[in-house]
């Protein structure tokens, strides 16, 4: 110990027959999760407060003489810890037992069921059967307001709820209200939760169906959904998330924990603005404009004849991306479009206030509605249109060039957008009327249909899954794109995967060169700053 | 024989003067040797106080019994922060109700307390945290705090010796929970009444998260007494572990209620036959209550023992805050036990899942049995439900609950069997 060094401080314990050193001050439980042991809790949460109160994560530390809540309780050198011992086990048994005292039991209506830690424990450590003969307290239940719904008889009191909203939401609207087995979460104020917009991980936070979403209410079993990794669509700040998904459909959206981007939380707003992933009357096949209409045709048919149009033209070309697109889409159009001599490009996005989350400031809701600004801005397209998420197309509109658009519906264009290009290219979902005009017309997957990647505000580059169903014919867009590059370019290979069209956007997109998948990790990866990169002439 | 009534076997130090409502104002106080012992102590090393406690031996008079110089040693010596003392005046014990007593016939020797205690451990600020339900001795002591504060007896320069001592009196809102220290402490806050987890004990973090040191009021006023007198002088009565004299509240069938002084370690029958006088009717006593509804039963058999801690502890119970409740053989166990664990589920602040649920479930089944509609495998349950509860959770309310139902069904067992044959013999009670 004379020598100092700058390594923390450590500690070796045995965990359940497991050997570990952990940083001085680590908690039990958390040490146990190092070891792969997961030690029952309900109160404690890595983001929150601990209060120990549930009792639930008893474990035995040798020559202690009482069992020790190991969520409050660090680990010493020298610890044998047992979280399986015969002394732990019942008490944790006892305390299953006590929550059976009131718990109503009702799992066929209740939505927690199949992801409800007291089903989950009770299932590994909980007693073969019930000794209560005594009738259970009735509650019922409340509207919290916003998305929160409350159904007081199911709620096992770990305040993980309370001190969220205390402590990470810093606005204090749930409280205990009575004491002993009268205590329950109650809102102080008629507006409840209503107008916070962080409320909702509450939700998920509940360890059990006492709060419950309205807008996911009775609507799917947990154990039917499948879930996606994937990223908020919803706001250039790039929440973690997981799409849950039946029948082809997103159910709901939950936050992935991510230390540097959401750590275990997400807005209202990206959380409920999901609908829109699932909008039906999709284009299903590639379209090619002949004499005045538009036929269906094989994607080799469509890409052969624009290739061939595009090889022949001299015109100048405009552009219109959607912030929505993925990297690889947006990159991959680049390419395209410095391959056929430059162009300009622009995207439209909707903006709103920023509204931050007081105990994660890193967390905000962002001005910029949509998840890839940041990904159209280092590839080159500017932002045009009002703060709607309108306008800003009129001179593209009337280009008398090459026109590619890329996943803007031109929902608010005129009807004769595109009319006067001598090539106009669309790539996207809706057959707008302003789409109609198109001599070209490419059916693309939205974000949750493919895989691919997001850069945030930070210009972190996060990867997302394909959770939904292609519709008929549509492709993403990088590969669509990328098949016609191949097509007007000696040098272009066609990609074969996401993961191949990202590696060769090096060449076009700031910061990129380069970068693999296996670059981004879990956590995804945050490229330097365009003005950094500019001053080192890039 | 004056205030309800003295006993000559009483060995009056704290009570001395209680049944003399002069006593109550500064001019009586000071007429009886008042202030002495806080003059004495603020022109000693505080150092100097904290010893001559420890010596005195005197233990926490709360119910713990956790010696008070030593509480008092545990504080900081630093003095960068503010340091805090608190009397607990909270005095919810069922049976208890000998600090009600102490304040309304001698506030002052309480404030002498407060001066003792927070001189000795560096606080400027003493708070009392007076249950909700105490009007009189909340009045009287806000009397008789005024009456300091105006003579300089409180506030700046205390008795012109230069250190600062302010006194708030603060009135809880009738949770006996409040009584826990540390639930005591969030309630002083303005936080709901519930007992914080510890570590960190009050004196690394108490009051508004500084330093405090908790004392029961009968633990702060005896502390004035060790310091005018000398440790040597309080260790004349007692037990070599459990020194000098304390309150006893006794109440239930005997036929002299009330609070009566003994040293510790007096003999516990002779206690209640003689200085209490047995029970009213004469009829046997079955069961004895020696500490507080929160201490195991004794039964009638088992009281030639000494009230002292230790003495109490090898029979298998405690003496916690000295509140004696004695039963005589026409009481129904069953129904005094339910009783008690209705108060303790009503009590309880619901933070832990054992005793939030436990207290209730194991209420329910009692009523149940009380009712004559018992089942053979209840005991069985309300045994493991007691056991679930003991020594799990924050405070020791969960534990205090539990004892009375494992000591009961341990001694008693034959009357809860009784309510549960066919023709329950007891249940018409
Ligand atoms: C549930 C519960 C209730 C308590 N109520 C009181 C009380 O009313 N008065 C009191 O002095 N101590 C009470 N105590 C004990 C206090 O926590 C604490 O130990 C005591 O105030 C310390 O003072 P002392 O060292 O002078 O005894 C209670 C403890 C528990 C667990
Ligand atoms: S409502 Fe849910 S999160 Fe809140 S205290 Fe109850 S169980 Fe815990
Ligand atoms: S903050 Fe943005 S990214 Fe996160 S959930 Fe809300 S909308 Fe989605
Ligand atoms: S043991 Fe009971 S009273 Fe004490 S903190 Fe836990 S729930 Fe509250």
């Amino acid at each position: 110990m004379a020598e100092t060094s700058n390594a923390p401080e450590t500690v070796t314990c045995t965990i359940d027959g497991m050997e570990i050193t952990v940083p001085k001050g680590t908690r039990i439980i958390d040490a146990a999760a190092m070891a792969g042991v997961d030690v029952p809790h309900y109160c404690y949460h890595p983001s929150l407060s601990a209060p120990a109160q549930c009792r639930m994560c008893l474990v035995e530390v040798e020559k202690v003489p009482k069992l020790v809540p190991s969520c409050s309780g660090t680990v010493a050198d020298g610890n044998v810890i047992h979280t399986q011992s015969e002394k732990a086990l019942q008490a944790r048994e006892g305390v299953l037992e006590f929550y059976m005292v009131n718990h109503p039991l009702d799992c066929p209506v209740c939505d927690q069921a199949g992801e409800c830690k007291l089903q989950d424990y009770i299932s590994a450590e909980g007693p073969a059967m019930g000794r209560g003969k005594e009738p259970k307290r009735v509650l019922g239940r409340d509207d919290f307001g916003g998305d929160v719904l409350f159904y007081a008889d199911r709620c096992v009191m770990c305040t993980r709820c309370v001190r969220f909203m205390r402590e990470v939401a810093q606005d204090e609207r749930l409280t205990v209200v009575q004491r002993g087995s009268r205590a329950v979460i109650d809102t102080f104020f008629e507006e409840g939760l209503e107008g916070n917009l962080w409320a909702d991980n509450i939700v998920d936070l509940c360890p059990v169906g006492a709060l419950v979403s309205k807008d996911f209410l009775h609507k799917a079993r947990a154990w039917d959904l499948d879930r996606t990794p994937s990223v908020c669509p919803n706001c250039s700040q790039g929440c973690n998330v997981r799409l849950e998904t039946r029948d082809n459909q997103v159910m709901r959206i939950k936050p992935r924990p991510n230390a540097e981007v959401n750590d275990h939380w997400m807005c209202d707003y990206g959380r409920l603005n999901y609908e829109w992933i699932n909008r039906g009357a999709r284009i299903e096949a590639p379209l090619v404009m002949d004499g005045g209409r538009h036929v269906s045709v094989s994607w080799s048919q469509a890409l052969t004849r624009l290739a061939d149009a595009l090889r022949d033209s001299t015109a100048g070309v405009r552009a219109v991306v959607s912030p929505f697109a993925a990297n690889e889409d947006l990159g991959t159009l680049r390419r395209v479009l410095e391959t056929v001599g430059g162009g300009t490009g622009v995207f439209r996005c909707e903006t709103g206030e920023e509204v931050p989350l007081p105990g994660f400031p890193t967390l905000k809701l962002r001005t910029d509605r949509a998840a890839n600004v940041a990904g159209a801005e280092a590839f080159a397209f500017t932002r045009a249109g009002g703060t709607d998420g309108t306008g800003g197309i009129d001179d593209v509109a009337g280009h008398d060039g090459v026109i590619f658009v890329l996943g803007d519906e031109l929902a608010d264009a005129p009807a004769d957008f595109g009319s006067r290009a001598t090539l106009f290219v669309y790539v996207g979902q809706f057959l707008s009327p302003a789409a109609r005009n198109a001599h070209f017309v490419l059916p693309s997957t939205t974000f949750a249909e493919m895989e691919g990647t997001f850069t945030n505000v930070q210009r972190r580059v996060q990867r997302f899954w394909p959770a939904l169903q292609v519709p008929g014919m549509a492709r993403p867009a990088w590969q669509v794109l990328g098949v016609l590059l191949a097509g007007i370019s000696e040098d272009a290979q066609v990609p074969g995967t996401a993961a191949e069209a990202f590696a060769a956007l090096g060449a076009v997109g700031a910061g990129f060169a380069g970068l693999g998948y296996d670059d981004l990790g879990a956590m995804g990866r945050v490229l330097p700053q365009l003005g950094a990169l500019a001053e080192a002439g890039d | 024989m004056a205030y309800p009534y003295i006993h000559p076997s009483e060995t009056r130090v704290l009570s001395k003067h209680f049944g003399e409502p002069e006593a109550r104002t500064l001019k009586g106080w000071e007429a009886r040797g008042g202030y002495e012992a806080a003059r004495k102590a603020l022109s000693m090393e505080r150092s100097a106080v904290v010893d001559e406690v420890k010596a005195s031996g005197l233990r926490g008079r709360g119910g713990a019994g956790f010696p008070t110089g030593v509480k008092w040693s545990f504080m900081p010596k630093k003095t960068d922060k503010p340091h805090f003392l608190v009397c607990n005046a909270d005095e919810s014990e069922p049976g208890t109700f000998k600090d009600r007593e102490l304040m309304r016939w001698t506030p002052h020797a309480l404030i002498e307390g407060l001066l003792v205690g927070a001189y000795a451990i560096h606080a400027e600020h003493a708070y009392v945290y007076i249950r909700g339900e105490f009007f009189e001795a909340a009045q009287i002591m806000a009397r008789a705090i005024e009456e300091a504060y105006e003579a300089g007896y409180a506030g700046k320069n205390v008795f012109g010796l230069g250190v600062d001592i302010d006194i708030t009196l603060h009135l809880g809102a009738g949770a006996y929970i409040c009584g826990e220290e540390t639930g005591l402490l969030n309630s002083l806050e303005g936080r709901r009444g519930e007992p914080r987890m510890k570590p960190p004990f009050p004196a690394i973090s108490g009051a508004f998260r500084f330093p405090t040191a908790v004392n029961n009021v009968e633990s702060l006023i005896a502390a004035a007494h060790v310091v005018l007198n000398g440790a040597a002088w309080y260790k004349q009565w007692g037990t070599e572990k459990s020194t000098g004299t304390k309150l006893f509240c006794v109440s239930g069938h005997v036929k002299r209620p009330g609070n009566y002084e003994v040293p510790l370690g007096f003999n516990f029958k002779e206690f209640i036959y003689d200085v209490c006088g047995g029970t009213p009717s004469g009829r046997p006593i079955k069961a004895v209550i020696p500490g507080g509804s929160s201490v195991p039963i004794l039964t009638g058999d088992e009281l030639d023992i000494g009230m002292d801690y230790e003495a109490m502890a090898a029979a298998g119970t405690m003496l916690g805050c000295g509140s004696v409740i004695v039963m005589d053989d026409t009481t129904n166990i069953v129904k005094q036990v339910r009783r008690m664990v209705d108060f303790y589920a009503h009590e309880s602040c619901g933070q832990c899942t054992p005793c939030r649920e436990g207290t209730t479930w194991a209420a329910k089944i009692l009523r149940r049995i009380e009712n004559g509609r018992g089942q053979p495998d209840d005991l069985e349950t309300l045994l493991q439900i007691s056991e679930n509860m003991s020594g799990k959770t924050i405070c020791v309310l969960s534990d205090a609950a539990a004892a009375p139902i494992t000591s009961s069904i341990e001694k008693f067992r034959g009357d809860y069997e009784a309510l549960m044959a066919p023709v329950p013999a007891l249940a018409a009670r």
